[in-house]
């Protein structure tokens, strides 16, 4: 058990945050810094070309993708040194938010799917966000039961062709491509006839339409196939085991750890310090103090939880379903931590412009965000199921159309 | 940075289990619950022997000289078996008030006497009701004489000798309270059994009438060496919660897997399986927790203060809600006498009032995280 930094890992803190000392962003900073879930824009710049930037300097100089190979534009770096390098990073590190699905789910499932030429064509411009990726996964129809999804790929010649619709697809208006999950066998049972894609999202017969969120903001889009033609080479994994595929994008996903999930307690708790309530600092009443010590220690908890699963990565062992445990409290400690921030504020809390509310409207903004992490990446529900089933080994769901072929299935509503 | 125990500290883990699943069964604790024996002796002789109660204690005062990491292993396990044995307030309190403050003397007597079985030991702090604080003691000390009531004292009933807290000054600073170390088998002590909510462990008052006491540490040191005791034990005793913790979780779960209703096991049924996945993460939050604590105290790291508080909070709710959670798990059967789950809730409600209580600890935690962020 040690906590202090390795003589090798000392010195690759030293070079890093010299690195960074002398290369970040540093007008944003603490534009950055006050940011939060919610509300990641900056005031007089365009956040994307920032970020772009950001991320192409860190390339150039070897910082990107830290733990992918150096040929695929990584730098083949530890998973510890990956942590050392985001704990330096600090509020910079804001700035990756548009590359997490590119950088954390398709690059990997491309790493392992892939044909070398393509990996060696397509990784780097990932890894220096010269070029953002998408997930093509959701549908209406299958969201939570990703393998209820219908998107069609039928075979002509070399070519497949994708008729069918997305949606909830993050990013998918600035992306350059995506990988897409389609079903090319509604004859057998739904998680037997799906196969992966990656495509080029300007492809003829792509289309795109943001969609306004709760939020207001507009950072998903629903995506229409039109005769859509990809070539066989860009199949990832063989026909038929896109399930499989899916699998390592979705085991991925949860790698992401160390990431540092949000749960907007050091955002809590620096308001709280300063806050005057009517009788006396916020952080001298006995309520308030009861209400922090239990976030804090949910806050601490996640934090050294991914520590253990690093150290469990560094020893060779595979993150495994109890990383599921990250965004399931995440989720939720934020959306309360923010609708109590907002308590203390009284009836000003209800004002949230960022000119005129409190602490510039982040809580509201993180309050109004907080329901889609609760959604996004499998709900709080399915987490809790991933727990059960594959960490305390209880049964599964009882499931009515396992082996019913896909098309047998009865769809939508009440009957 | 490496966050994990050592081989060999999962090695002596695995030891450790093996050896409390044989001597430390459910039977054999419900001797104590059932009132037969204050504690169980044979079980404390064999903690001995295997130097589970000297794991911490250098080996020049007859301990094994391992170190707190494996004390925390050993105290997980324990926590795990709901042992009967009064090793908290020995082995967290009384030695580790011995380690920081006690005279060469006063280890050479004490130190090899807990290692070996031969010696229990208890801290005498609390005077009712209240929180650990220097205004809550009464209990006066002049020339070396005790007078006043401890209540309640942790396996005061049994303790050989006491650690306690008493007042030396007026000056209503810190500085007021001494510490004395109370051979409480000489004159001057009375000692009654209290009834309490887990009688695995007993509690007792204890009244000192004209008792000789030994210093213990330097006048007026007392409350500075009582709070670094209270924050080593608060990582220990965080190490035991998370160890019943996980007993209770897994309880659960194979009763889970057990039991059929409606002609499913009950662990099919999401509400049963979504209750299991969030004691499990109560659990792993806590358990997380506590390995930073460890590290903090094994390293006496400046982080511990804040660390021991995190780990004590998270443990404590984390025993509670699975303890609680597992009695409804199990349904009616939970709540019989026959069935074990009510071991681990008494425990669990006792074990997170005997060091001060929850909201004693957030106030503590609050505090240290200003402190930091201010320097
Ligand atoms: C902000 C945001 C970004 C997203 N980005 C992407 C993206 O980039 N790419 C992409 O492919 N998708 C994306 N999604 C989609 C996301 O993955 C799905 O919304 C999510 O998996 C839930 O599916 P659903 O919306 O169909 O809800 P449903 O599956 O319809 O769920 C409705 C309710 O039913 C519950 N439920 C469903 N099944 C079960 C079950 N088996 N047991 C218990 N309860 C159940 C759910 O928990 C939920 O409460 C995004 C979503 C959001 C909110």
């Amino acid at each position: 058990m040690n906590f202090d930094d390795t003589p090798q890992e000392a010195e690759f803190r030293a070079t890093a945050r010299a690195w960074i000392g002398a290369n970040a962003p540093k007008q944003y900073e603490e534009e950055l810094r006050t940011s939060s879930l919610g509300r990641t824009q900056l005031k007089n710049a365009n956040i994307l070309e920032v970020a772009k930037a950001w991320q192409k300097k860190k390339a150039d100089a070897g910082w990107a993708c830290l733990h992918w190979p150096n040929e695929y534009g990584g730098r083949g770096a530890s998973p510890i040194e990956r942590v050392i390098w985001q704990q330096e990073e600090g509020a910079f590190g804001k700035l990756s938010h548009m590359f997490i699905i590119g950088h954390g789910m398709c690059g990997p499932t491309m790493m392992a799917f892939a044909r070398e030429e393509h990996k060696r064509t397509y990784l780097p411009p990932l890894a220096s966000g010269e070029r953002i990726w998408c997930q093509l996964f959701s549908e209406t129809a299958g969201g939570s039961d990703v393998a209820g999804l219908r998107t069609r790929a039928e075979k002509e010649g070399d070519d497949w062709i994708i008729n069918g619709q997305k949606i909830w697809t993050s990013g998918a208006h600035y992306s350059d491509y995506g990988i897409l999950l389609t079903r090319t066998d509604p004859d057998v049972p739904k998680h037997k006839g799906l196969t992966m894609f990656f495509l080029d999202m300007k492809s003829p017969g792509v289309e795109v339409r943001p969609i306004k969120q709760a939020s207001g903001a507009s950072d998903f889009n629903e995506v229409y196939f039109s005769d859509v033609r990809i070539p066989d080479h860009q199949r990832l994994g063989e026909v038929g085991d896109g399930w499989n595929v899916s699998l390592t994008t979705l085991m991925n996903e949860r790698m992401s750890i160390g990431a540092g999930v949000s749960t907007g307690f050091p955002e809590l708790f620096e308001y709280c310090s300063s806050l005057v309530l009517d009788d006396g600092p916020a952080i001298e009443n006995p309520a308030v103090r009861s209400k922090l010590a239990t976030w804090a220690v949910k806050a601490s908890g996640l934090r050294y939880t991914s520590m253990r699963a690093i150290s469990a990565l560094s020893k060779g062992e595979r993150p495994g379903p109890e990383n599921s445990i990250g965004k399931l409290v995440a989720g939720s400690m934020i959306q309360d931590v923010a609708t109590y921030a907002l308590d203390l504020q009284g009836a000003a809390g209800v004002v949230s412009g960022a000119e005129d509310a409190e602490v510039a409207g982040r809580f509201q903004a993180m309050l109004l965000r907080a329901p889609g992490t609760r959604v996004e990446g499998g709900t709080d529900e399915i987490m809790r199921n991933i727990i059960a089933e594959r960490v305390l080994g209880l049964p599964g769901d009882i499931r009515v159309d396992k082996d019913v072929p896909f098309n047998k299935i009865p769809t939508n509503g009440r009957n | 940075m490496n966050f994990d125990f050592s081989e060999d500290q999962k090695q002596l883990r695995d030891q450790a289990r093996k050896f409390l699943t044989e001597k430390c069964s459910p039977k054999a604790v419900r001797v104590v619950l059932d009132g037969k024996a204050p504690y169980d002796k044979e079980l404390w002789k064999g903690l001995a022997e295997m130097g589970f109660l000297g794991v911490a204690i250098p080996e020049e005062f007859g301990g094994a000289g391992a170190g707190h990491l494996e004390l925390c292993v050993i105290a997980e396990e324990m926590g795990r078996a709901n042992a009967p044995v009064p090793f908290s307030s020995t082995v967290y309190l009384a030695a580790e008030a011995l380690l920081l403050a006690g005279s060469e003397a006063q280890k050479k007597k004490w130190l090899p006497a807990i290692a070996s079985g031969d010696a229990i030991g208890t801290l005498a702090l609390f005077e009712g009701k209240g929180n650990p604080s220097p205004k809550n003691v009464k209990l006066m000390a002049a020339n070396g004489v005790l007078n006043g009531v401890k209540k309640p004292v942790a396996d005061g009933a049994i303790a050989d000798f006491a650690v306690v807290a008493a007042r030396t000054g007026s000056s209503g600073r810190d500085g007021d309270i001494s510490l004395f170390l109370v051979d409480l088998r000489a004159g001057g002590v009375e000692v009654k059994s209290l009834t309490n909510l887990d009688p695995t462990r007993g509690q007792a008052e204890i009244i000192f009438q004209d008792c000789k006491a030994e210093p213990l540490g330097a006048s007026g040191e007392g409350w500075s060496i009582l709070s670094q005791v209270l924050d080593r034990a608060a990582v220990l005793c965080a190490f035991e919660q998370v160890g019943g913790a996980n007993r209770a979780l897994e309880m659960g779960r194979d009763y889970a897997l057990d039991r059929i209703a409606f002609g499913r096991q009950i662990g099919s049924f999401q509400a049963v399986k979504h209750m299991l996945a969030d004691m499990y993460v109560s659990a792993t939050l806590a358990r997380s927790n506590c390995y930073y604590g460890a590290w903090a105290l094994s390293t006496n790291a400046a982080e511990l203060p804040e660390a021991a508080a995190a780990a004590r909070i998270s443990a404590t709710q984390a025993f509670q809600h699975c303890a609680k959670n597992n009695i409804q798990v199990h349904g009616g059967m939970g709540f019989t006498w026959e069935f074990d789950c009510h071991m681990y809730y008494r425990r669990a409600n006792a074990m997170a009032l005997g060091l001060g209580s929850l909201s004693y600890w957030e106030d503590q935690l609050i505090d240290r995280m200003r402190k930091k962020n201010a320097a």
